[in-house]
Parts: structure tokens; sequence; C-alpha cells
């Protein structure tokens, strides 16, 4: 390794000390000049419409500014087209306070602008409405009779339906020597990042703002505020330098955004919104699904056919899927496959991307189908995906960029010891406790984004790049500062990324484990841009060492620009800028995937987790112990950085897996655990021990840094191998998540 | 999340006179539960007495009857870190530790504790009927979704639990409340404390309108030999029990001269049965007479659905913390299984 | 700029004078009664370090050091706490130098968006003045109030582990 570079280094979090210190600002944070407080106001009604409002014991409460519903907001644009954003899927998009009607429970009818907030908050609940109450429909058990496919859109294109089948899959299954058929149950989830949503809105004069948001998408929301309230793009300015967590619910621009900006332009002030915890659940969400599986083999443990039928909720006014039916065949090769995935629509509102959407849910199943086969075959888990390894993708008949998840398996498996597995289920104890071993793949998409930066050399001679991405929590500036710096030949300290503001050159949303490939190539293309012009701008200087010198007999170290042939011949940089006058050199580039070249590639991170569970003999209580999970996405960074993410992903499998779940209430229609104490994420004593291993996968084909994205794929496998290892450990394989610890009570 | 006003008594007679005031003005102390009561617009106070002053609410004081009070000002961290509660009461000091977090321990009060709501996710939501909120509304639980509700002493109006697992532990020990009020000064028996919901499932406890817990007294009896506090709940810390037990025993030889489990999380006050303790007076440690005596204690318990897993489980918490009782150094740090 | 001691918001009648002592500032504001000390600290004095997750006292995040011990400014309200020191996130360090734990935070990678954090290093400074965590385990369990959503929680423990038993903190 070249010591001078800082790729593939551990550097700690550049914005560490702003996060330690209290220092970071997040989007509730901004201080603005006499700013209003806005509280908003939801529909205790699953269905049906608002008859009355009566908002005078709210206005007579001193510090009431005003009381913004459908009956008195501004006009605002009519089409749906204009609310859309870039991550709506197929449907009529919900518009807050748009008209009478209430579609879901919880659905924003009211904001109160107050003074302060509390004044807001009390005025909240001194609204009378008077509404009229429609049958409704929140269960999905109860109306799988009415799924259908969903409706074909945008979005549609990113989340493709399932492909046709091949072979004969009924027949294949019926005749089959060894098969399992299972039914698979998840419940609702929501993303419950910490920070809670929020807006402040800076009202800098008609028709110009300036808004701090919690988003995963500057762009994104500027373009959904500017197209709703008719103002300028450029008037109309998101930031976002820190998000506390968003985890997919970023993606769209959620109601506290619109309801801010609309109080904002209507009253030309200043204003916050920031939504409660209970409104947290009143928004995007992980859909429920159900999932049945059937998966043959013959004696030899090879798979013959895969059948995999998916059913999830969805709103009733816009159909969100999350690819999830035909994972399977991206892994395992079959001769006949059936893959149905369609949408139930229920009174509630629209799901959305949750980390790892559709995989996460989708793997669960697989895995755990494949390890009740090992069980029936007699096959250790572990050999049973080896027998059906595939280094090019069975589904699409394309190999892979890369994929070392051969080198997963076999990493994790030793480090974690799965030697010393005894294969029958309940036969290994410690004390009270039986003891389980699961073992599970993960796979997920490798996503590339177009992505433009500016990239400049400033009369310090430091590298100042800019781009409209988020960091939320990923490491996105440090990664991002790491692939500069060793592009310009710059210490970390010499590099200036700046982000988290939609005025910067082009990013899409942050999702998709998608953000290292998208806007780190463009800092590459940028980089080279820039060092071209540096070295043309440096061949101008009289008597120039670099004059007319091509660029392959040059090198850019320790803030110089060096010939190869002799590096003791070098200008600085800071020179180069000096000579152009202190003006800064600057590019701006377009980084984008090479959609020719990889039409004939698959895409896609792998992932093996290898989990110990105990289970108590009589209690049923679960403690994932340890877990080891290797992970093959190419390229990493940084290691410390990308770990966490790993870690992080994990203890997300463990949530899935045992803890987290919303509880619908069907007979009222609406969510009833809406709050953190009720709605269980692991805390610090649930937490084991976790080790993550990077397999070494060298990409060449997949972009110009060879990143793969780790933002989801340390989550696929794990709810699986838990699932597995509790298997193992009682003999009960439950079919549902998460996994209550009272259904293995001895 | 309405405003109120504010004002700090300076004694005890002070406290109950303020707190006569109107009908919506209340002590506070912690406030770990009232104020979260308040911000989702369920309790709306006119005015709160402040009582975190007090310095006759504040002690920790030996009784000259061998027994011990704990002033009901006193933070719950500060009882269960106490030397003489650590050495002579562990297992109220287990029960304690067991319950919410770090930071609410620092804050909430022993009183406060006694007087927590039901966390039923009904009773939460001011936008649902509630019998205990909103009495003759409805128990949208019993045809909802009840996992963390009880199976013992329910009524028609009402299923909710206690949440305390400090009180589990008070139960188990015989402790007695001291409260001060209009009327003068009373010692309530902690069996006669809390109360099954019946046809009035808004009132809690037996608290008299006005009156202030004062102190918890302590019998001289402390049960430091064989003492164990089980909890088990969705995530291993910082949640509400689904079950949990407090288990002590006396024991001459393998013979148990004194007994007392207490459940949490299955009913609406913590749960003794002296009918299964004085089974057990005079028999052998054994777990076929814990399995006896969870029968015993688990008679008449009804599920609703969601909740009929409690009644397996119980049974089997109650013998495992009777195993665990006889070996009270196996007990893990948030009141988990022993291993 | 605003000074960390000056009151944003207008007062009104029912509002108590309290004092402060925050980060070692002597501070006298004009409060309401039904200002939870979370709030006074954020939208009050500006010092928006400490974060509001849930204000139910389910998460921790506006976890503060109270008279030395780590409370919920969520569930405490401003009037009660008059006279009361109060240590925030803002108040840990020393001027530059990074109080040990914020450095084994920074070390360990114990956090990712950083909303929890300030939660996080004032309930383990609280946590280790207490002195009642023994092992690993106990350290986990006396923890287990303070919730990260991002599951940074093995560099969590990683960093407290490592600053108790290096002894070095207050």
């Amino acid at each position: 390794m070249d010591l001078n570079k800082t790729v593939g280094k551990p550097i700690s979090r550049l914005e560490g000390k702003l996060k330690v210190t209290g220092a970071a600002k997040y989007a509730a944070e901004y201080q603005a000049d006499n700013l209003l407080h806005g509280y908003v106001v939801n529909s205790p009604v699953t269905k049906g419409k608002i008859i009355n409002i009566d908002i005078s014991g709210a206005m007579a409460i001193p510090g009431v500014i005003q009381v913004l519903s459908h009956e008195n907001r501004p006009k605002l644009a009519w089409f749906d087209l204009q609310y859309t954003d870039m991550d709506a899927p197929p449907g009529t998009v919900f518009k807050p306070l748009h008209d009478e009607n209430i579609l879901y429970n919880g659905q924003p009818i009211a904001l109160v602008v107050a003074e302060d907030f509390e004044t807001a908050r009390y005025a909240s609940t001194q609204i009378r409405f008077e509404f009229e109450e429609k049958n409704f429909q929140t269960s999905l058990d109860q109306n799988i009779g009415e799924a259908r496919a969903a409706k074909k859109g945008f979005a549609t294109a990113l989340k493709p339906p399932p492909p046709p089948p091949t072979g004969d899959f009924d027949e294949a299954f019926a005749n089959a020597a060894v098969k399992v058929e299972a039914e698979f149950h998840h419940g609702t989830e929501h993303h419950n990042p910490i920070e809670l949503f929020a807006t402040t809105t800076v009202y800098e004069g008609p028709g110009k703002l300036t808004i701090y948001d919690k988003t995963q998408g500057t762009i994104n929301n500027q373009l959904y505020v500017a197209n709703i309230f008719g103002l300028r793009y450029k008037n109309v300015r998101v930031l976002a330098p820190f998000v506390g967590g968003a985890f997919g619910s970023g993606l769209r621009p959620q109601y506290q955004l619109f309801l801010c900006v609309m109080a904002a332009l209507h009253l030309e002030r200043n204003v916050r919104v920031v939504l409660d915890r209970k409104q947290m659940f009143s928004f995007s969400h992980r859909p429920p699904a159900i999932q049945t599986l059937r998966f043959a083999s013959d004696i030899n443990g090879r798979l013959t056919a895969l059948g995999h039928r998916v059913l999830a909720e969805t709103s009733n006014f816009e159909d969100y899927t999350e690819p999830t039916a035909s994972w399977s065949h991206r892994l395992y090769p079959a001769p006949n496959t059936l893959f149905e995935q369609k949408v139930v629509p229920l009174d509630v509102y629209t799901p959305m991307d949750m980390r790892a959407p559709g995989g996460s849910t989708a793997l669960h199943a697989i895995e755990c189908t494949m390890d009740e086969l090992s069980y029936k075959l007699k096959i250790d888990p572990l050999e049973l995906r080896l027998i059906n390894y595939s280094d090019m993708d069975p589904s699409s008949k394309k190999p892979y960029t890369s994929k070392a998840l051969r080198a997963c398996y076999l990493e994790a498996a030793e480090r974690f010891g799965w030697d010393k597995r005894s294969p029958e289920p309940a036969s290994m104890t410690r004390g009270n406790k039986l003891v389980g071993y699961g073992m599970a793949t993960g796979i997920w998409d490798a996503f590339q984004f177009p992505a433009r930066v500016e990239a400049m050399i400033t009369s310090d001679g430091k590298l100042v790049l800019n781009n409209a991405t988020t960091d939320i929590g990923t490491g996105t500036l440090t990664v991002m500062t790491q692939i500069a710096a060793d592009e310009l030949g710059l210490s970390i300290e010499e590099v200036d990324f700046q982000y988290g503001d939609s005025k910067k050159p082009f990013s899409m949303f942050q999702g998709g484990s998608a953000i290292t490939s998208s806007t780190g190539v463009a800092i590459v293309i940028a980089a080279k841009a820039l060092r071209k012009k540096l070295l043309k701008k440096a061949g101008e200087i009289p008597h120039s060492p670099f004059h007319k010198i091509a660029e392959e007999e040059v090198f850019f170290a320790a803030g110089q620009l060096c010939l190869k042939s002799d590096p003791g011949i070098f200008i600085t940089l800071k020179d180069i800028i000096a000579f152009n006058n202190g003006r800064p050199i600057k590019t701006t580039n377009m980084g984008k995937p090479h959609m020719l070249k990889l039409r004939k590639y698959s895409l896609a991170t792998h992932s093996a987790s290898f989990v110990e569970v105990e289970v108590d003999k009589d209690l049923g209580v679960v403690t994932v112990t340890r877990a080891v999970t290797a992970v093959a996405a190419g390229k990493i960074i940084n290691p410390k950085t990308a770990k966490s993410q790993i870690l992080g992903s994990m203890v997300w499998g463990i949530s899935k897996a045992l803890h987290e779940e919303t509880i619908m209430d069907t007979n009222l229609g609406k969510y009833i655990n809406t709050n953190l104490g009720e709605y269980h994420i692991p805390v610090h004593a649930d937490i084991g021990e976790l080790d993550v291993i990077f397999a070494e996968e060298q990409d060449e084909l997949i972009n110009e840094i060879g990143t793969k994205g780790v933002g989801e794929i340390g989550l696929v496998g794990m709810p699986a191998a838990i699932s597995n290892a509790i298997f193992h450990a009682t003999g009960k394989r439950i079919y549902k998540l998460p996994i209550h610890f009272d259904e293995l009570i001895g | 999340m309405n405003n109120f006003g504010y004002k700090q008594a300076s004694n005890i007679d002070d406290a109950v006179t303020l707190v006569a005031a109107s009908e919506k003005t209340s002590f506070i102390a912690g406030g770990t539960n009232l104020i979260d009561l308040w911000k989702y617009n369920i309790t709306n106070p006119a005015e709160l007495i402040d009582i975190n002053h007090l310095n006759e609410l504040s002690n920790i004081e030996q009784l000259e009857n061998g027994g011990l009070r704990l002033g009901a000002g006193v933070k719950n961290a500060d009882t269960a870190y106490h030397p003489i509660v650590e050495q002579k009461y562990p297992l109220l000091s287990k029960a304690i530790l067991a319950g919410a977090s770090a930071q609410i321990r620092n804050m909430a009060t022993n009183g406060g504790n006694l007087l927590q709501r039901t966390r039923c996710y009904y009773f939460y939501d001011p936008e649902v009927p509630c019998n205990k909120r909103n009495p003759g509304s409805g128990c949208p639980a019993k045809d909802g979704y009840n996992r963390m509700h009880a199976i013992l002493g329910t009524s028609e109006q009402c299923i909710a639990v206690f949440p305390s697992d400090m009180c589990v532990a008070l139960a188990a020990l015989d402790a007695v409340v001291n409260v001060s009020g209009p009327e003068g000064a009373r010692s309530i028996p902690f069996k006669e404390f809390h109360r099954l919901p019946g046809d009035r499932p808004d009132l809690d406890n037996n608290l008299k309108k006005n009156e202030l817990i004062t102190s918890i007294d302590l019998p001289e009896k402390g049960f430091e030999g064989n003492y164990s506090y089980l909890k088990l709940r969705d995530r291993h810390s910082y949640a509400f029990a689904l079950v949990s037990v407090a288990t002590t025993f006396t024991l001459d030889g393998s013979i148990i001269s004194d007994a007392r489990i207490a459940l949490g999380g299955v009913a609406h006050q913590p749960w003794r049965s002296f009918e299964a303790e004085q089974f057990l007076e005079g028999k052998t440690a054994s777990e076929e007479n814990f399995a006896l005596a969870a029968d015993l204690i688990l008679k008449g318990a009804k599920g609703f659905g969601d909740n009929d897993f409690k009644i397996k489980l119980a049974k089997k918490a109650i013998i495992r913390n009777c195993l665990m009782a006889l070996r009270p150094e196996t007990q893990l740090p948030g009141a988990q299984p022993a291993a | 700029m605003l000074t960390e001691t000056q009151d944003l918001k207008q007062t009104s009648a029912g509002s108590h004078t309290i004092d402060l002592t925050i980060n070692g500032k002597h501070t006298t504001l004009s409060i309401e009664p039904w200002v939870s000390l979370l709030d006074c600290l954020r939208d009050h004095l500006n010092l928006t370090g400490t974060k509001k997750g849930c204000d139910h006292g389910q998460c921790g995040a506006c976890t503060v050091l109270c008279d030395g011990k780590r409370v919920l400014s969520c569930l405490t309200l401003a009037v009660m706490k008059n006279g009361a020191d109060i240590t925030t996130v803002e108040g840990i360090a020393n001027g530059e130098e990074l109080h040990p734990i914020q450095q084994a935070f920074i070390d360990h990678d114990a956090f990712q968006c950083g909303y929890c954090t300030p939660g996080q290093i004032c309930s383990a400074i609280g946590l280790l003045k207490e002195g009642k965590a023994n092992s690993r385990a106990e350290v986990k369990e006396l923890m287990s109030g303070n919730l990260c959503r991002c599951g940074a929680n093995v560099g969590i423990i990683d960093a407290i582990m490592q600053v108790k038993d290096g002894g070095s903190y207050e």
C-alpha cells in the first residue's frame, strides 16, 4: 500500500468533533429572527371526511398566529405531477391539507403556528373537528383477496416487477425429491431515526426561502418545494449538513416540510415545524408482507425449483413495491422458477423504502427456506449454499462484475467456528440455555446514480469539492475526502468536501447504498479534469518544466505536481494558483454509470452472516451472543466507517429478527405502539459480540473506483441467520418476524 | 400539554393544603410519569405543587423496630444503592435496578414509583376509548392487541397492568406505606395500597383525595439470604415487564420456613397468593413444590388472546425464580434469567 | 451571534425567575412552568447540543448531568431545577481539549448520525461517576437508557470500557 494514500485507511470521521461536542446542528436547531413554531394536528379518524373545523378555541390563545387547514390554506399547485418527487411510486401522491378527505389515521389535518413551541402544542389540542367516518380496511391478513399487480410508473425502472416464469415450476415442484413450502409473515416497521423530522424555513423575502430540512435528498426536496409553491428553483435552497439518521424515511419529502414552507410563505415569517415521536409513525414505513416460498431440490441438494410469492401492503393512493420475490434466483440456479409479487391496498399511508427494502424481507424467507431444506436433506446449511453456488447471476444469465461470496462464506465460517456446530437441533446447551448456530446469505444491489462534482484548487493550494449529497451518518464526508485526497496527492486536511446543500452540483438522494459510488466516481472524473487543467496552467508558466508535458509523465503528490522522470522537478499547487493570479482553477464534471458496458453484467454485493444464539430452555428468552458477517462489496474506502455501516446493519438485523414491529389495531385502524418505549429497538444490553470481515473483492468493471456500497448489505442476511440459529437451538421454526421469546417457551 | 401554575411546598402540611386548592392540582416529584402523561394530553393539571425540596421526604432511616424507612422523596437510584438496602433488602435493590433506565432512576422518587399509571397502549391514546382514562367509554384492549395485559384480577372494565418493578419487591417484603392528608397521617399495608380495577378502573390505588405519600417502611425481615428478581420482557433492558417475579425464602436447611412470591406484569397490582406461600411453608425447596405453588398463584388466570402466553410463561418464571432465589449469586444485570 | 446565557424568548405573565448554572456559567432566566428543561436549553438558551428524540423519556438523547447525575431533560421542568448545576454536552470538553469519553467515541467510531451521541456521552460520564458498573455486561445494562438507531452499540460500549479501564476520567 502506498503510505501516502488515504483510501483504505481507517480514518476517524472528520465531523466527529462536531458530533461529540454538540456543535453539529440538525434541521430543528437553526436560529432565525422572530421564529414561529408550527405544531401539526393529525387525524384521529382512519377514513372519512372533515365536516367542520372550529379553530376559535386555538386562535383565542395568546401567542397563536394562525391555524392552517384545507379550509383556509393558500392556493397551491393542483396537479399530482407538481407534488411528485424522485422516489414517488406510481399513483396519486399525498397532498397535505389538500381537501376534506381523510385517507389514513394520523394524516396531518391542520398546522398551528404560534410564537413558541409550547403554545403551538397546547393550541393543537384546542381545535374542534367534526368528522364523517367511513369503514376502513387496515388488515393485510383480512384483505389478501384484494391483492393485485402494482401499477407501473417512473419508479418501476429501479424496482422492476419479478421476471417471467422459467421451465415448468408446478410440475417440477410436484415431482421433486425434496421440497419445502412455507409461509412467512412480516410486520410493519417504522424507520424511527432518533432525530425527529423537522424543517426550519427562513423567509428571505418574496418567493425566496432557505430551508433546513431533515432529508436524504436536498435537491429532491428543493424541486418538490419549488414545484408545489410555484417558486423559482434558484430561490429555494435546501440544506441538510447533518441528518440524525433516516434509513430511507428521508428519501421522500415528508409533510413537515410542506407545512413549514406553506406557513412561512403565507405568513412571510421564519417558521419551524418539528414532528413529535408519535407523528413519526404517521408517514412512511416498511410494509407488512406475506410470503409463500416453495423450494425443491434433487437428493444431492441441487435446487430444481424456486417459487416465491409475495403479498405486501400499499396505500390506497400509491402503489409502493419493494422488489422481494426474485432474489433467490440471483443467488441460486434452478431450471424452474415462479416469482409473483402483488400489492394489497389498505387505508394506510404509502409504505416506503426502509434500509434494504425488499431484500431484508425476502432474504429472511429465502434463507430460512434454504435452512429448512438443508435439514430435510441432512446437508450442512453452508454446504447446501456451496452446492448451489453460482459465479454468474442465474436469473439474468450474466456474469457478476465481481462476486466474492464464496470467500465470505469460508472466512466467516472459520472466524465463527462453524465446524463446532453439532448438526442436530437442540443438541447444544450451556447451563440453562440451548445454544444454536445459524447462517444465511445476503445479497444487495450495487447501484450508481449520476452525480456532478465541482472541484477547485484554491489560492492556499487546497482542494474544495462541492456536491449536493447528504451525509446521513454513513461517513460520506470522510470517504469523499479520502477519494479526493488521493486523486490530487493531497492530505486529508488539504481537502474540503462541501455537501448537504441543494445549491451544489447534482446528487440523487442518499439511498440504495449508492452514494460512495455515485459522488465518488464524479470526484474521480472531476479530479482527472482538474489535474489536466493544473498541468496545462503549470505549462503556461514561463520556462516551465511542464510545458508540453503529457499527463502520463507527471504525478501529483504532497501538494505538488511532479515529473515522473525526475520527481525533484515539481511545482506546488499553490504556485500554480498564484500564477493564475490567485484565482481558483476549477472544473465541474459528471460521473455516471457505464450503462453500455455494464448491461452485460449483473451488479451486486454479497454477504454471509453466522450467528450464535442462546435460548433459555424454559423461558424462551433469546440472546444473540455473537455474530460474524463477511461482506464482499468491492473496494472499501474506509474500513472504520464501513465496518460501522455493517455493524449498524447487523444491529438492525437483530432488531428485525427479535424486536421491532409496529402494531396495527385493525379494529381502530391505527398503530398503537407509537413510541420508543413500546416500539422496541435493541438497547445496549441486547447487543453481543459482533464481528465484521471485508472479503477481498477487486472489481475493475463496476466503476472507476471499484466500490459497490455498504449501507444495506450487512442487514439482509442477519434476520435469517438468527431465525436459523433459533431453530438449531430449539428445533422450533418460527415463520414470522419479529420472533417473540414467548413462542419459544420450553 | 396545557399551561399550568407552579408552587413549591415548604413542608408536608403546606403541600397537602396547596394540593387541595383545586380538583386539578397535583403534586410533582420526579415527574417522570406525570410530565409524560401531560405531554400526551392525558393529564391536565391546573397547578403543580413541587415537593422535591421537602427534607421530611428525603431520608432513609433505620426504625426502632429494626425496619427501614424510605423517604417518599428519595430517588429510586439512591434507594437501590443505599448500603442498608443493598445489604439487608437486596431483593428491593435488584427490583428497582430492573426498572426503567439509570437516568429515570436518578429522577423518579419512591413515592412516585407507587403512583405510576399503566402503560396500556389504549390508556396512552386520548383519541380512543379507555375506561381507566375516561370511565364508561369502553376497553379496546380486550378485543384489541393485549400482549402486555393482565391475566389475573381483571374486570369487564379493564385489563391493564401496573408497571412497577419496585412495587413487586415491596409487595413481597410486606412494606407499609405512610401517608399524610387533610385528615391526618395513616399507614397502609402494601397489599392494601394498590387495587384491582373492578368497576372503578380509574382508581389505581386506595389513597384518599389529596393524600401525600411520605414514606415507605420496610419490616425488619429483609431476606438477605435467599432472594431473586426475574424480569421477562421484549428486550433485555429498558422495557416494561411482560412477567416479573420477586421471590424470597427463609430456609431451614432445605425446608422453607417463610416464602414470599409476588408477580409483576400480570395484574392491576403486584400479585401475591398467600395460599401458595402457605403451601410452601414447611415444604422442601424443590422444583416440584415450586411448580405446585405456581399453579396456586395462577389459579383463575385468564388470557385475552395475545397475552395467553403469560399464563404458561408466569408458571415457568415462578419456578425458575424460586430456583434462582436458592442461588442468589446467579442473578444477572437487568434481572435476566440466570445463565 | 447570541450568547449562551441570553434568553431568546419573550416572557409571559406566568413566568418564574430561576437561576441555573449551565456549563459553569451562571444564568438567570424567566421561564414558564410548562417549559421542559430540554426545551429551555434548546429554544431559550440556544444550547442545541442536547437532543430531542422522543420527548417522553424513552430514548435518552436528552440526557444531561444535573448536579452531577445523569437525568432526562425532557421529563424535567426547568422551574424545578432552580439553583441546579447543569452540564450539557457543550460543557464536557475543557476548551479545545476533548473529554476522554469524547475522544474515545471518535476513536471507536461510536456514532454514525451523531444525534444520540450527546446523550450517550453525558450518560457515559454519569455512569463512570456512579461507579456501579464493573463488567462489560453491567456497562451495557446501565447504558441501556440510551438508544442508538444507527446501531453503533459496539463502538459506544468499547469506548466506555476503554475509558473506564484506563481510569482517565474525573
